[in-house]
């Protein structure tokens, strides 16, 4: 591709043809400030906050979607464009319940950080007509309010360009116009499949997870419940960017501290129960494979996926793994095999889930979640963002913490449940089990990679030969890419024997529960590579790194489980489906 | 102002349902008609409801917001049905000037709904229109076709009375 030579701020740079201003100005070393704009996802040049000066243009530009020319000359801070934002921002302002001392986004909110730095301190200046809402809190992941929405789209574009559920969008026009959806029907009415991929798109706080670490607090406070806390793959590499961490920082050792220093009885690894996970889905996989039975088989463990299975392809339901998520499975032997070996009532045991999700609340809240009957196997799911709330409301100093340890029976987890947290990963997870299954043969530190199914790309596919059959698999991310996947499934352009499906793209790593990088990072950096290479490495730097390898594994099929697929299994780490109507 | 949504139940006949279905599945397979779609639902119907919106919706196969989004952008479509008798109150300049706006509160209050509603009867809906050209006669409304001038708020409830005694 030929290049354009254009100058910001009298800089003079070089860069690709049909670069837009916003571009130009980055690779000059100038931000230019965006609300609207966020990067592949949401191009509309709405909010025009993003504004700029061209040399001949008659009137300012949205840098963001305004394309470059040769010898183009910019000016990205002149007293016209410093006027025009803030204008912009005062007009945001005038209709905006300004309450950042109380609101959860205060301090990475890219509203108030664009008021601050362009000196709009006047809260009350900008009190005009407001137009008033009534917060739904209706579904069981989030809530959206909408006297904080700035209308600049960006949940509507996640939700329907990459999720392809389409359940909110701007309703009304004018002034009253409003983020909702058809038949302003609460949340929890509509096909939502709660990956809260709008929330992480949100720059204010109008769109936010259900917050549960009260209930997690008052837990820690009763002395008659022993509270035990499971934490994600994907939380070990992200936790640290709410703590100034640099991106891609495993943190495995300070969240283990943070969390006995807040109170939990005992802390323990989802990798352990991804493992579990991969157990029972290697052997399912080999049972329907030998069969010919419901193939291909889907992954179970992204529960925003599985709700969109429902709502929009119920007729795939028969292929999906029966296996419960790591979270649910782990929830499954802590109120059965843990509590007789501990010798404690389960229903004193209190389960928290520390997740990357937000679809995991609506998971732990599924009726047939329940292994010991009339208890949810999970009491309470916090998001990434909610645990890191709770270690700073408690004073704890994470950058200073010791590293600490997971506790056993459940502390051990192979590099296979790590990268679970990556697109692709409970495939590989899966394939190194089922291989030496299959082959009888050790994969050694050579073979045991399976790079075809890494990457961020959002369909990615490869063919092994595995002890004589050729097995077809595919990996999609995001729902979109899911969607594509199914439908040449479904009109046999396409064979597959194995299908890894994550609702998020790039998988749990970038799931709706994630710390929020604003659209000023999120449009330079792929956070999705950033945190999975980083997940990689903790596969590649673990003694174990295949789940039927992991000491913790074999213990409990050997105490309690006797082998994957058994009775026990069935009865408490399994699940099953349910359609649902899309309206 | 939101688009009020009615809550009087559906009562759509099979064959105003086969007059959609027969427009939808000419349109079929071209998103670029959705509009066309819906403007022929809203004359099937006379607005557009719930349950035509979701035959909409999956006739043309575009998610219910989308639909539900367009429908209330523009002024054309209706959420709420035309009662047997359709109320429009002039608030027009003329009329406003003459207190109009009275006279609308009026009828909203004797009907117990809001403008672009329809009451629970299905008998009366009402609405605020602009200038209809009879500004001698401010302030104006008319009932289906019949026009009635310088009224006052006074005389509503008579008027009413009148078409609800049939
Ligand atoms: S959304 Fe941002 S600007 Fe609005 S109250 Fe919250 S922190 Fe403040
Ligand atoms: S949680 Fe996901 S499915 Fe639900 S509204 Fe947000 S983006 Fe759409
Ligand atoms: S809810 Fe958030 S992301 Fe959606 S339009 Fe409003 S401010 Fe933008
Ligand atoms: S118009 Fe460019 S960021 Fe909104
Ligand atoms: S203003 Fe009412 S008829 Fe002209």
């Amino acid at each position: 591709m030929s290049n354009v030579n254009v100058k910001v701020n009298g800089i003079e740079v070089s860069v690709p043809a049909g670069s837009t201003v916003l571009q130009a100005a980055r690779a000059a070393g100038v931000e230019i400030p965006t609300l609207c704009y966020l990067k592949e996802i949401n191009e509309i040049g709405a909010c025009r906050i993003c504004v700029a000066e061209v040399k001949g243009a008659r009137s300012l530009v949205a840098s963001c979607v305004y394309p470059v020319n040769e010898g183009m000359e910019i000016s990205t801070n002149t007293p016209k464009v410093i006027e025009s934002r803030k204008t912009t921002l005062e007009l945001l302002l005038s209709n905006h319940k300004k309450e950042c001392l109380s609101c959860v986004r205060s301090g990475n909110c890219e509203l108030q950080k664009l008021c601050t730095d362009y000196g709009i301190e006047d809260a009350h200046k900008y009190s005009g007509a407001m137009t008033h809402y009534a917060i739904d809190r209706s579904a069981s992941h989030m809530y959206r309010d909408n006297e904080k929405c700035i209308l600049c789209r960006r949940c509507v574009a996640a939700c329907s360009n990459v999720q392809a559920v389409s359940v909110i969008g701007a309703n009304d026009r004018g002034f009253d116009t409003h983020i909702s959806s058809a038949f302003e029907k609460p949340l929890a009415e509509t096909s939502c499949v709660s990956c809260g991929q709008c929330i992480v798109a949100c720059p204010t706080g109008a769109l936010s997870e259900r917050d549960d670490t009260a209930k997690v607090f008052e837990a820690l406070n009763d002395p008659t419940k022993h509270v035990v806390v499971q934490t994600a793959p994907s939380i070990r590499v992200a936790l640290g960017e709410e703590f100034g961490c640099e991106m891609g920082s495993i943190v495995t050792g300070k969240m283990v501290a943070a969390l006995r220093r807040l109170g939990f009885d005992k802390v323990f690894d989802t990798n352990f129960s991804a493992d579990l996970t991969i157990m029972e889905e290697a052997n399912e996989f080999i049972q329907r494979y030998t069969k010919k039975e419901n193939l291909p088989i889907i992954t179970s463990c992204s529960p925003g996926w599985i709700k969109y299975c429902e709502y929009y392809f119920p007729e795939m339901i028969p292929n999906l793994s029966t296996c419960k998520s790591p979270q649910g499975m782990f929830g499954s032997v802590a109120k059965t095999y843990y509590a007789q070996k501990m010798g404690i009532d389960p229903k004193d045991i209190y389960v928290v889930a520390i997740m990357p999700c937000t679809a995991k609340k609506f998971e732990a809240e599924r009726l047939d979640h329940t292994a010991v009957k009339g208890l949810a196997d999970i009491d309470a799911v916090l998001t990434t963002r909610e645990l890191a709330r709770m270690i700073k409301k408690e004073g704890i100093l994470f950058n200073l913490l010791p590293d600490d340890t997971f506790d056993a029976p459940f502390g051990l987890g192979s590099g296979a449940g790590t990268i679970f947290g990556a697109t692709g990963g409970v495939m590989e997870a899966a394939l190194r089990t089922a291989y030496e299954t299959l082959t009888k043969e050790n994969l050694d530190d050579l073979h045991i990679d399976f790079n075809d199914v890494r990457g961020t790309e959002g369909v990615k596919e490869a063919t092994y030969n595995i002890a004589g059959n050729e097995i077809h698999v595919a990996v999609a991310s995001g729902l979109a890419n899911a969607e594509k996947v199914l439908k040449m499934v479904k009109n046999g352009e396409k064979h597959y024997d194995f299908i890894e499906i994550m609702a998020c793209p790039g998988g749990c790593v970038n799931g709706g529960g994630q710390p929020i990088q604003p659209a000023s990072v999120r449009n330079n950096v792929d956070i999705r590579a950033v945190r999975a290479a980083a997940l990689y490495r903790d596969d590649k730097s673990l003694p174990v790194r295949k789940s039927h390898e992991n000491p913790d594994i074999k213990q409990i099929y050997a105490e309690y489980l006797e082998k994957p697929g058994s009775h026990i299994a069935h009865e408490i780490l399994h699940t099953g489906y349910i359609a649902r109507k899309k309206y | 102002m939101q688009k009020k949504i009615s809550k009087i139940p559906f009562k759509g006949t099979a064959e105003q349902e086969e007059k959609l279905k027969a427009v939808i599945a000419e349109c079929k397979g071209d998103k670029s008609k959705l509009m066309h779609v819906m403007q022929q639902a809203q004359g099937i119907y006379g607005y557009l409801p719930y349950e035509v919106q979701v035959m909409i919706a999956e006739g043309m196969d575009v998610p219910l917001e989308k639909v539900y989004g367009v429908s209330t952008f523009y002024a054309q479509f209706s959420l709420s049905p035309k009662g047997a008798y359709n109320i429009s109150v002039c608030l027009g300049t003329a009329c406003y000037v003459k207190g109009s706006q009275k006279i609308l509160d009026k009828v909203c209050e004797e009907l117990g709904v809001q403008p672009g509603e329809c009451s629970s009867d299905g008998m009366f809906s009402v609405e605020a229109c602009r200038c209809i050209g009879a500004c001698g006669l401010a302030p104006v409304f008319t009932v289906n076709d019949e026009v009635y001038g310088k009224v006052t708020p006074e005389e509503i409830p008579g008027i009413l009375a009148k078409y609800r005694n049939g």
